[in-house]
This record gives structure tokens, sequence and C-alpha cells, in this order.
């Protein structure tokens, strides 16, 4: 496997020293814990068990105070107040609680939410439902880059509007929203604005008083933390945000999410959230280092490679690039000892590829060459000189056996032949 | 999605990559599928104008591994046959050979089509009837 030459065809670059195989650079999907979040977590699962509604004995009080700890270190990460915190099991439900709880609070008031056409499926089909339930809803295209429109925004909000949801950063191509403009914008009108912050949190600032959030989900398991919890921030003042359960039980989280708190979860999610506090700015410096690094080795050796979205508004671990005429799914095959992802519809069951780069204007034809890095906090740049030399091999390759390389090579116009669509 | 080895071996391996000269009056070429669709497959056949052998066939795929392994797979397969004994390949074929899942059979349909068009376009340069070669088979 090491010795630097093709061997069973297959392309097998030198591995550099301390990296060993296979690496993860899928971070947007899921993030290894980190060890420290591991070990603040351990006592939860066994000695200090206690039900965190347990008011009468220390088990109980051992559980809440740890909760508590968790609300602050959580709170502070986004500028918000402990009480502000209500646990879920992730971000899905954190989405589904804000949009459908506001959608039936506010009900009253109007029944328009706007939304915009890039978010992830857990806001979409949410808002399908409540399409289904007499509620009208805007999706706000986006620009070239990924990012909305304000003027389209301000143009979308009526007497009816009830919530603005526009994600903080995209899953795929990591391009932040401007949250701030968004959520300014929000408070002018009186309206709710809600952020999808999963991405976001932990990885760039987010500040719910300056940007005027009113509603923000996060997840811990995107920032190094477990799976199977999450959070909702919901404003307490200016304006007092309320939120309609949609789970019903015994009262918990101040009525708004019944079920006993996963305590050993949640003081992961806590730890996670202080020490992105602590490293956030360090840490982002270093994936971005990484990233641009890793951007410019394949651009140095790869011709028809395009970035998709915007490069300036975009998170630091986030590099989507298209590797035009190759498709995607090939080219994971050949990297496969890389955990990356692909735009492509071919891993799918439809043969769709991804709405999100469908929503830039990109043809399907650079959608389907697409990858997705997603550099997190235990990538090293050694990784990434693996990563380029695997993909900048693998794409050679892969445009040695494409028909489209070649044409376009001899001065074809490919758009100007008749394809047989199927 | 795991794949099979076949698949992994003509993915690492593929046969007959190239091309011919399509102007050639013994080339038939066959381009099939859509950019838009992930899928784009040019096959080429050298045919003996005595024989009506196919001695020559080369590929080339932009597509996924399936679409690679079932293009360089057909190559191998009408490699040798007459006209007529490679229309006779079936897409059925190639997936039992591959043990291509369910969604990656389009990939085989679309190899069988290319088979298809590359002794289509022979044949109109060469000025043979589509019937003769079905009274052939």
């Amino acid at each position: 496997m090491n010795d630097g030459t093709m061997s069973n065809g297959t392309i097998n670059p030198v591995v550099p020293e301390g990296v060993t195989l296979p690496i993860y650079m899928d971070n947007h999907a899921t993030s290894p814990m980190d060890p420290r979040v591991l070990e603040a977590m351990l006592p939860y699962f066994s000695g200090k068990f206690g039900n965190a509604a347990s008011r009468n004995h220390s088990f109980g009080w051992e559980a809440e105070q740890a909760v508590e700890q968790a609300r602050e270190q959580i709170a502070r990460l986004i500028g918000a107040t402990a009480k502000e915190i209500i646990f879920t099991s992730g971000a899905t439900e954190s989405n589904n609680l804000a949009i459908k709880g506001i959608a039936e609070m506010y009900r009253e008031r109007g029944n328009h939410i706007i939304t915009q056409v890039t978010e992830h499926k857990a806001v979409l089909d949410t808002c399908k439902r409540l399409e289904k339930y007499g509620y009208r809803v805007t999706y706000l295209p986006v620009k070239a880059d990924g990012l909305i429109d304000l003027d389209d925004l301000r143009r979308a909000i009526d007497d009816k509007t009830i919530l603005v949801t526009i994600m903080s950063a995209n899953n795929e191509i990591g391009v932040l929203q401007p949250v701030a403009e968004i959520g300014k914008i929000c408070h002018e009108k009186g309206v709710i604005f809600h952020t999808d912050a999963v991405q976001a949190v932990g990885k760039v600032p987010v500040d719910v008083q300056a940007m005027n959030i009113d509603v923000l989900s996060l997840t811990a398991h995107k920032i190094y933390g477990p799976k199977g919890v999450g959070a909702l921030y919901v404003r307490r003042r200016n304006p007092r945000v309320q939120i309609a359960a949609q789970i019903d039980g015994g009262g918990h989280e101040r009525g708004m999410r019944s079920g006993t708190l996963n305590v050993p979860g949640i003081v992961g999610l806590g730890k996670a959230c202080e020490i992105a506090m602590q490293e956030m700015a360090t840490e982002a410096e270093r994936l971005r280092a990484m990233r641009d690094h890793l951007r410019a080795r394949m651009e140095a050796e790869l011709d028809y490679v395009e970035v998709n979205g915007s490069w300036e508004h975009r998170l630091p671990g986030n590099l989507n690039m298209s590797f035009i005429y190759v498709e995607g799914e090939s080219l994971l095959m050949g990297i496969n000892d890389v955990a990356v992802s692909s735009g492509s519809a071919c891993t799918s069951a439809t043969l769709e590829p991804s709405y999100v780069l469908k929503a830039l204007g990109l043809g399907d034809d650079v959608a389907h060459s697409s990858i997705r890095f997603g550099l997190g906090r235990f990538n090293t740049m050694a990784e990434c000189d693996y990563v380029a030399d695997k993909v900048i091999g693998i794409v050679k390759k892969l445009r040695e056996l494409s028909p489209l390389y070649e044409m376009v090579k001899e001065g074809i116009d490919l758009s100007k032949i008749e394809w047989a669509a199927h | 999605m795991a794949y099979s080895d076949k698949v992994v071996d003509h993915y690492n391996n593929p046969r007959n990559v190239g091309s011919l000269d399509k102007s050639a009056s013994e080339v038939g070429t066959g381009l099939v599928g859509a950019p838009e669709c992930g899928d784009v497959m040019r096959l080429q056949i050298r045919v003996n104008p005595e024989t009506q052998v196919i001695e020559e066939a080369k590929f080339k795929t932009f597509g996924c591994g399936s679409a690679i392994a079932s293009s360089s797979l057909a190559t191998e397969w009408v490699k040798g046959k007459t006209v007529a004994e490679a229309l006779e390949i079936k897409n059925t074929d190639i997936v039992k050979e591959l043990a291509l899942p369910p969604v990656k059979i389009h990939c085989s349909v679309l190899a069988e089509d290319a088979i298809r068009a590359a002794i289509s376009d022979w044949k109109k340069k060469n000025g043979v009837a589509e019937t003769e070669a079905v009274a052939a088979q």
C-alpha cells in the first residue's frame, strides 16, 4: 500500500508519517467525539445516574446541577442566558419544534412562513407539512454564490408573516447566510427569526443578541459531542417567543419539551460548547489554512475544477468542489480510504443530484461531479496532502476514461450535442 | 454501497479504454447517455468487413463505478463476436455478471444501448439494413 506506485490499478500515494488510513474528512455529516467530552460524560452513565427532574434526593440534584451547568455552557457560546436553552434529541427535533411550535402558537396572528431553498430537509419537509395544514410558505431562491438576496426577503414579508427560518451555514457548501442582516429585518418587521445553526455554532461566532436571532437550533454531534442530543434557544425577552409543545408529557423544559433529560448527552453537549468557546478562533484559523492548502494543491494540478458557493462567506472547514467531466461517485470509489461525500445522485436511489447545488444554478453535470470535503478538529495538514495526492491521481485516471473530457479537449461544445436523456 | 469484486476489478483495471478513428468505414461509434444524468458511454467497434466479426472494441465512460464496469465488460464481450452475436447481449447478462444492485440496473441498460448504437452506426456507414442483422439472428 505504501510504495507510492500504482499497483492493481489503484492509486496509492505515499502515506505521510503520522497519517493512518482511512482518513475521516466528512465533519459536516458528523464529527468524532472529543476525548475531553467523553471524559466529562462518563460519570453520568453509571454513578451519577439520577433523573434531573427528581427534586427530592441528592441523585436528582446531582443530575440537575450537571444539566444546569451545561445550559450555562451552551448559552455562553451563543450569547444567550441559561433559561433560554431547551434540550432536545438533536437538530431535526429542534427544527421541527421551532417551526411547528411557532406556527401553532402564532396561528391567529398569521399563517405565512418564509424559508429558502437550500435549507436542510428537516426544515424544508417541516414547512411542506405545514402547507398541508393551511400555512403558506415562501421558499426564497439563492444567488449563484448560495446566499439569499435580502431584498427578496424584505419583499416576501407581509402582514401574515409569522416566521422567517433561514439557516446560518449550509451543510453541503458551507456558505454563511447574512444572519445579522436577516435578524435586523425580521425585528424591524416584528417577525420571529429562527435559524438552523447546526453547522455554524462552535465554528464561527454566533451571538443571538447581536444578530437578533429569536430561536436557534444546534446539535452536539457536529461539534465533537455525542449523537442524540441537541438544543433549541428560545428568546425570553425583546420579544418573548412562545412555542407550542409538540411532545406531551411531564412538562419538562418549561413545558416546551417533555421527556426525561438525557443527562450524559447534555453534559457532553455542554462540554463540547465550552471547548468550542475556548478554541474556536485558533481552530478556525488552522482549518482555513488546511482547507486553502487542499484547494490550492488540487487547482495547481487539475484543470476544470470549480469551487461551489461563496468562498468569502463560508465555514472555515468546508470545501465543496466540482471535478468536471468526472462523476462524483466514481471519484469516491477511487478514494475509498478517505471519507468525504458527493453531491452526485448516484449515491441515492433517485437520479437527481444535490438540490443545493442545483439551486446555485449549476448544471446537473457539474453537480454530479462535486465532492464535499469537511475538515474538522482532528484533521492534519499531512492528511490534506495525502487526500490531495489521492484525488489528483484518481481524477486524472478517470478523465482518461471520460469521453466528455476528451471531447472538450478536442474543442467540442458539449452543450451543442443532442444527448439522449435516459 | 458495497461494490461486487467484479465491479471493483473493472473499475481499477478497465479493459479496452480508448478511441478508434470514428471516420473509418469499418468503425462504428455509439454515444449514449447524457451528462446531466451522470452517465455518458462511448463504445466503438472495428468490424471485419469480410467476416462481420468485431475485432476491436474501445470505450470511454463518464459515470459511476458500475457504469464504468458495465461498459468495460461490454467491450470484452463484443470482441470476437459477429455483429449479429453481439446484438444478442442483454443488459440482464451484465447485471448478472457484475452482480449489480437494483439502483444500478440503468448502467447495464446503457451498456446494451451503447453496443446497439455502435452497431447501428457501423451498419449505416456500410449500407447494411437493420433487418439483415435481425434475419441473421
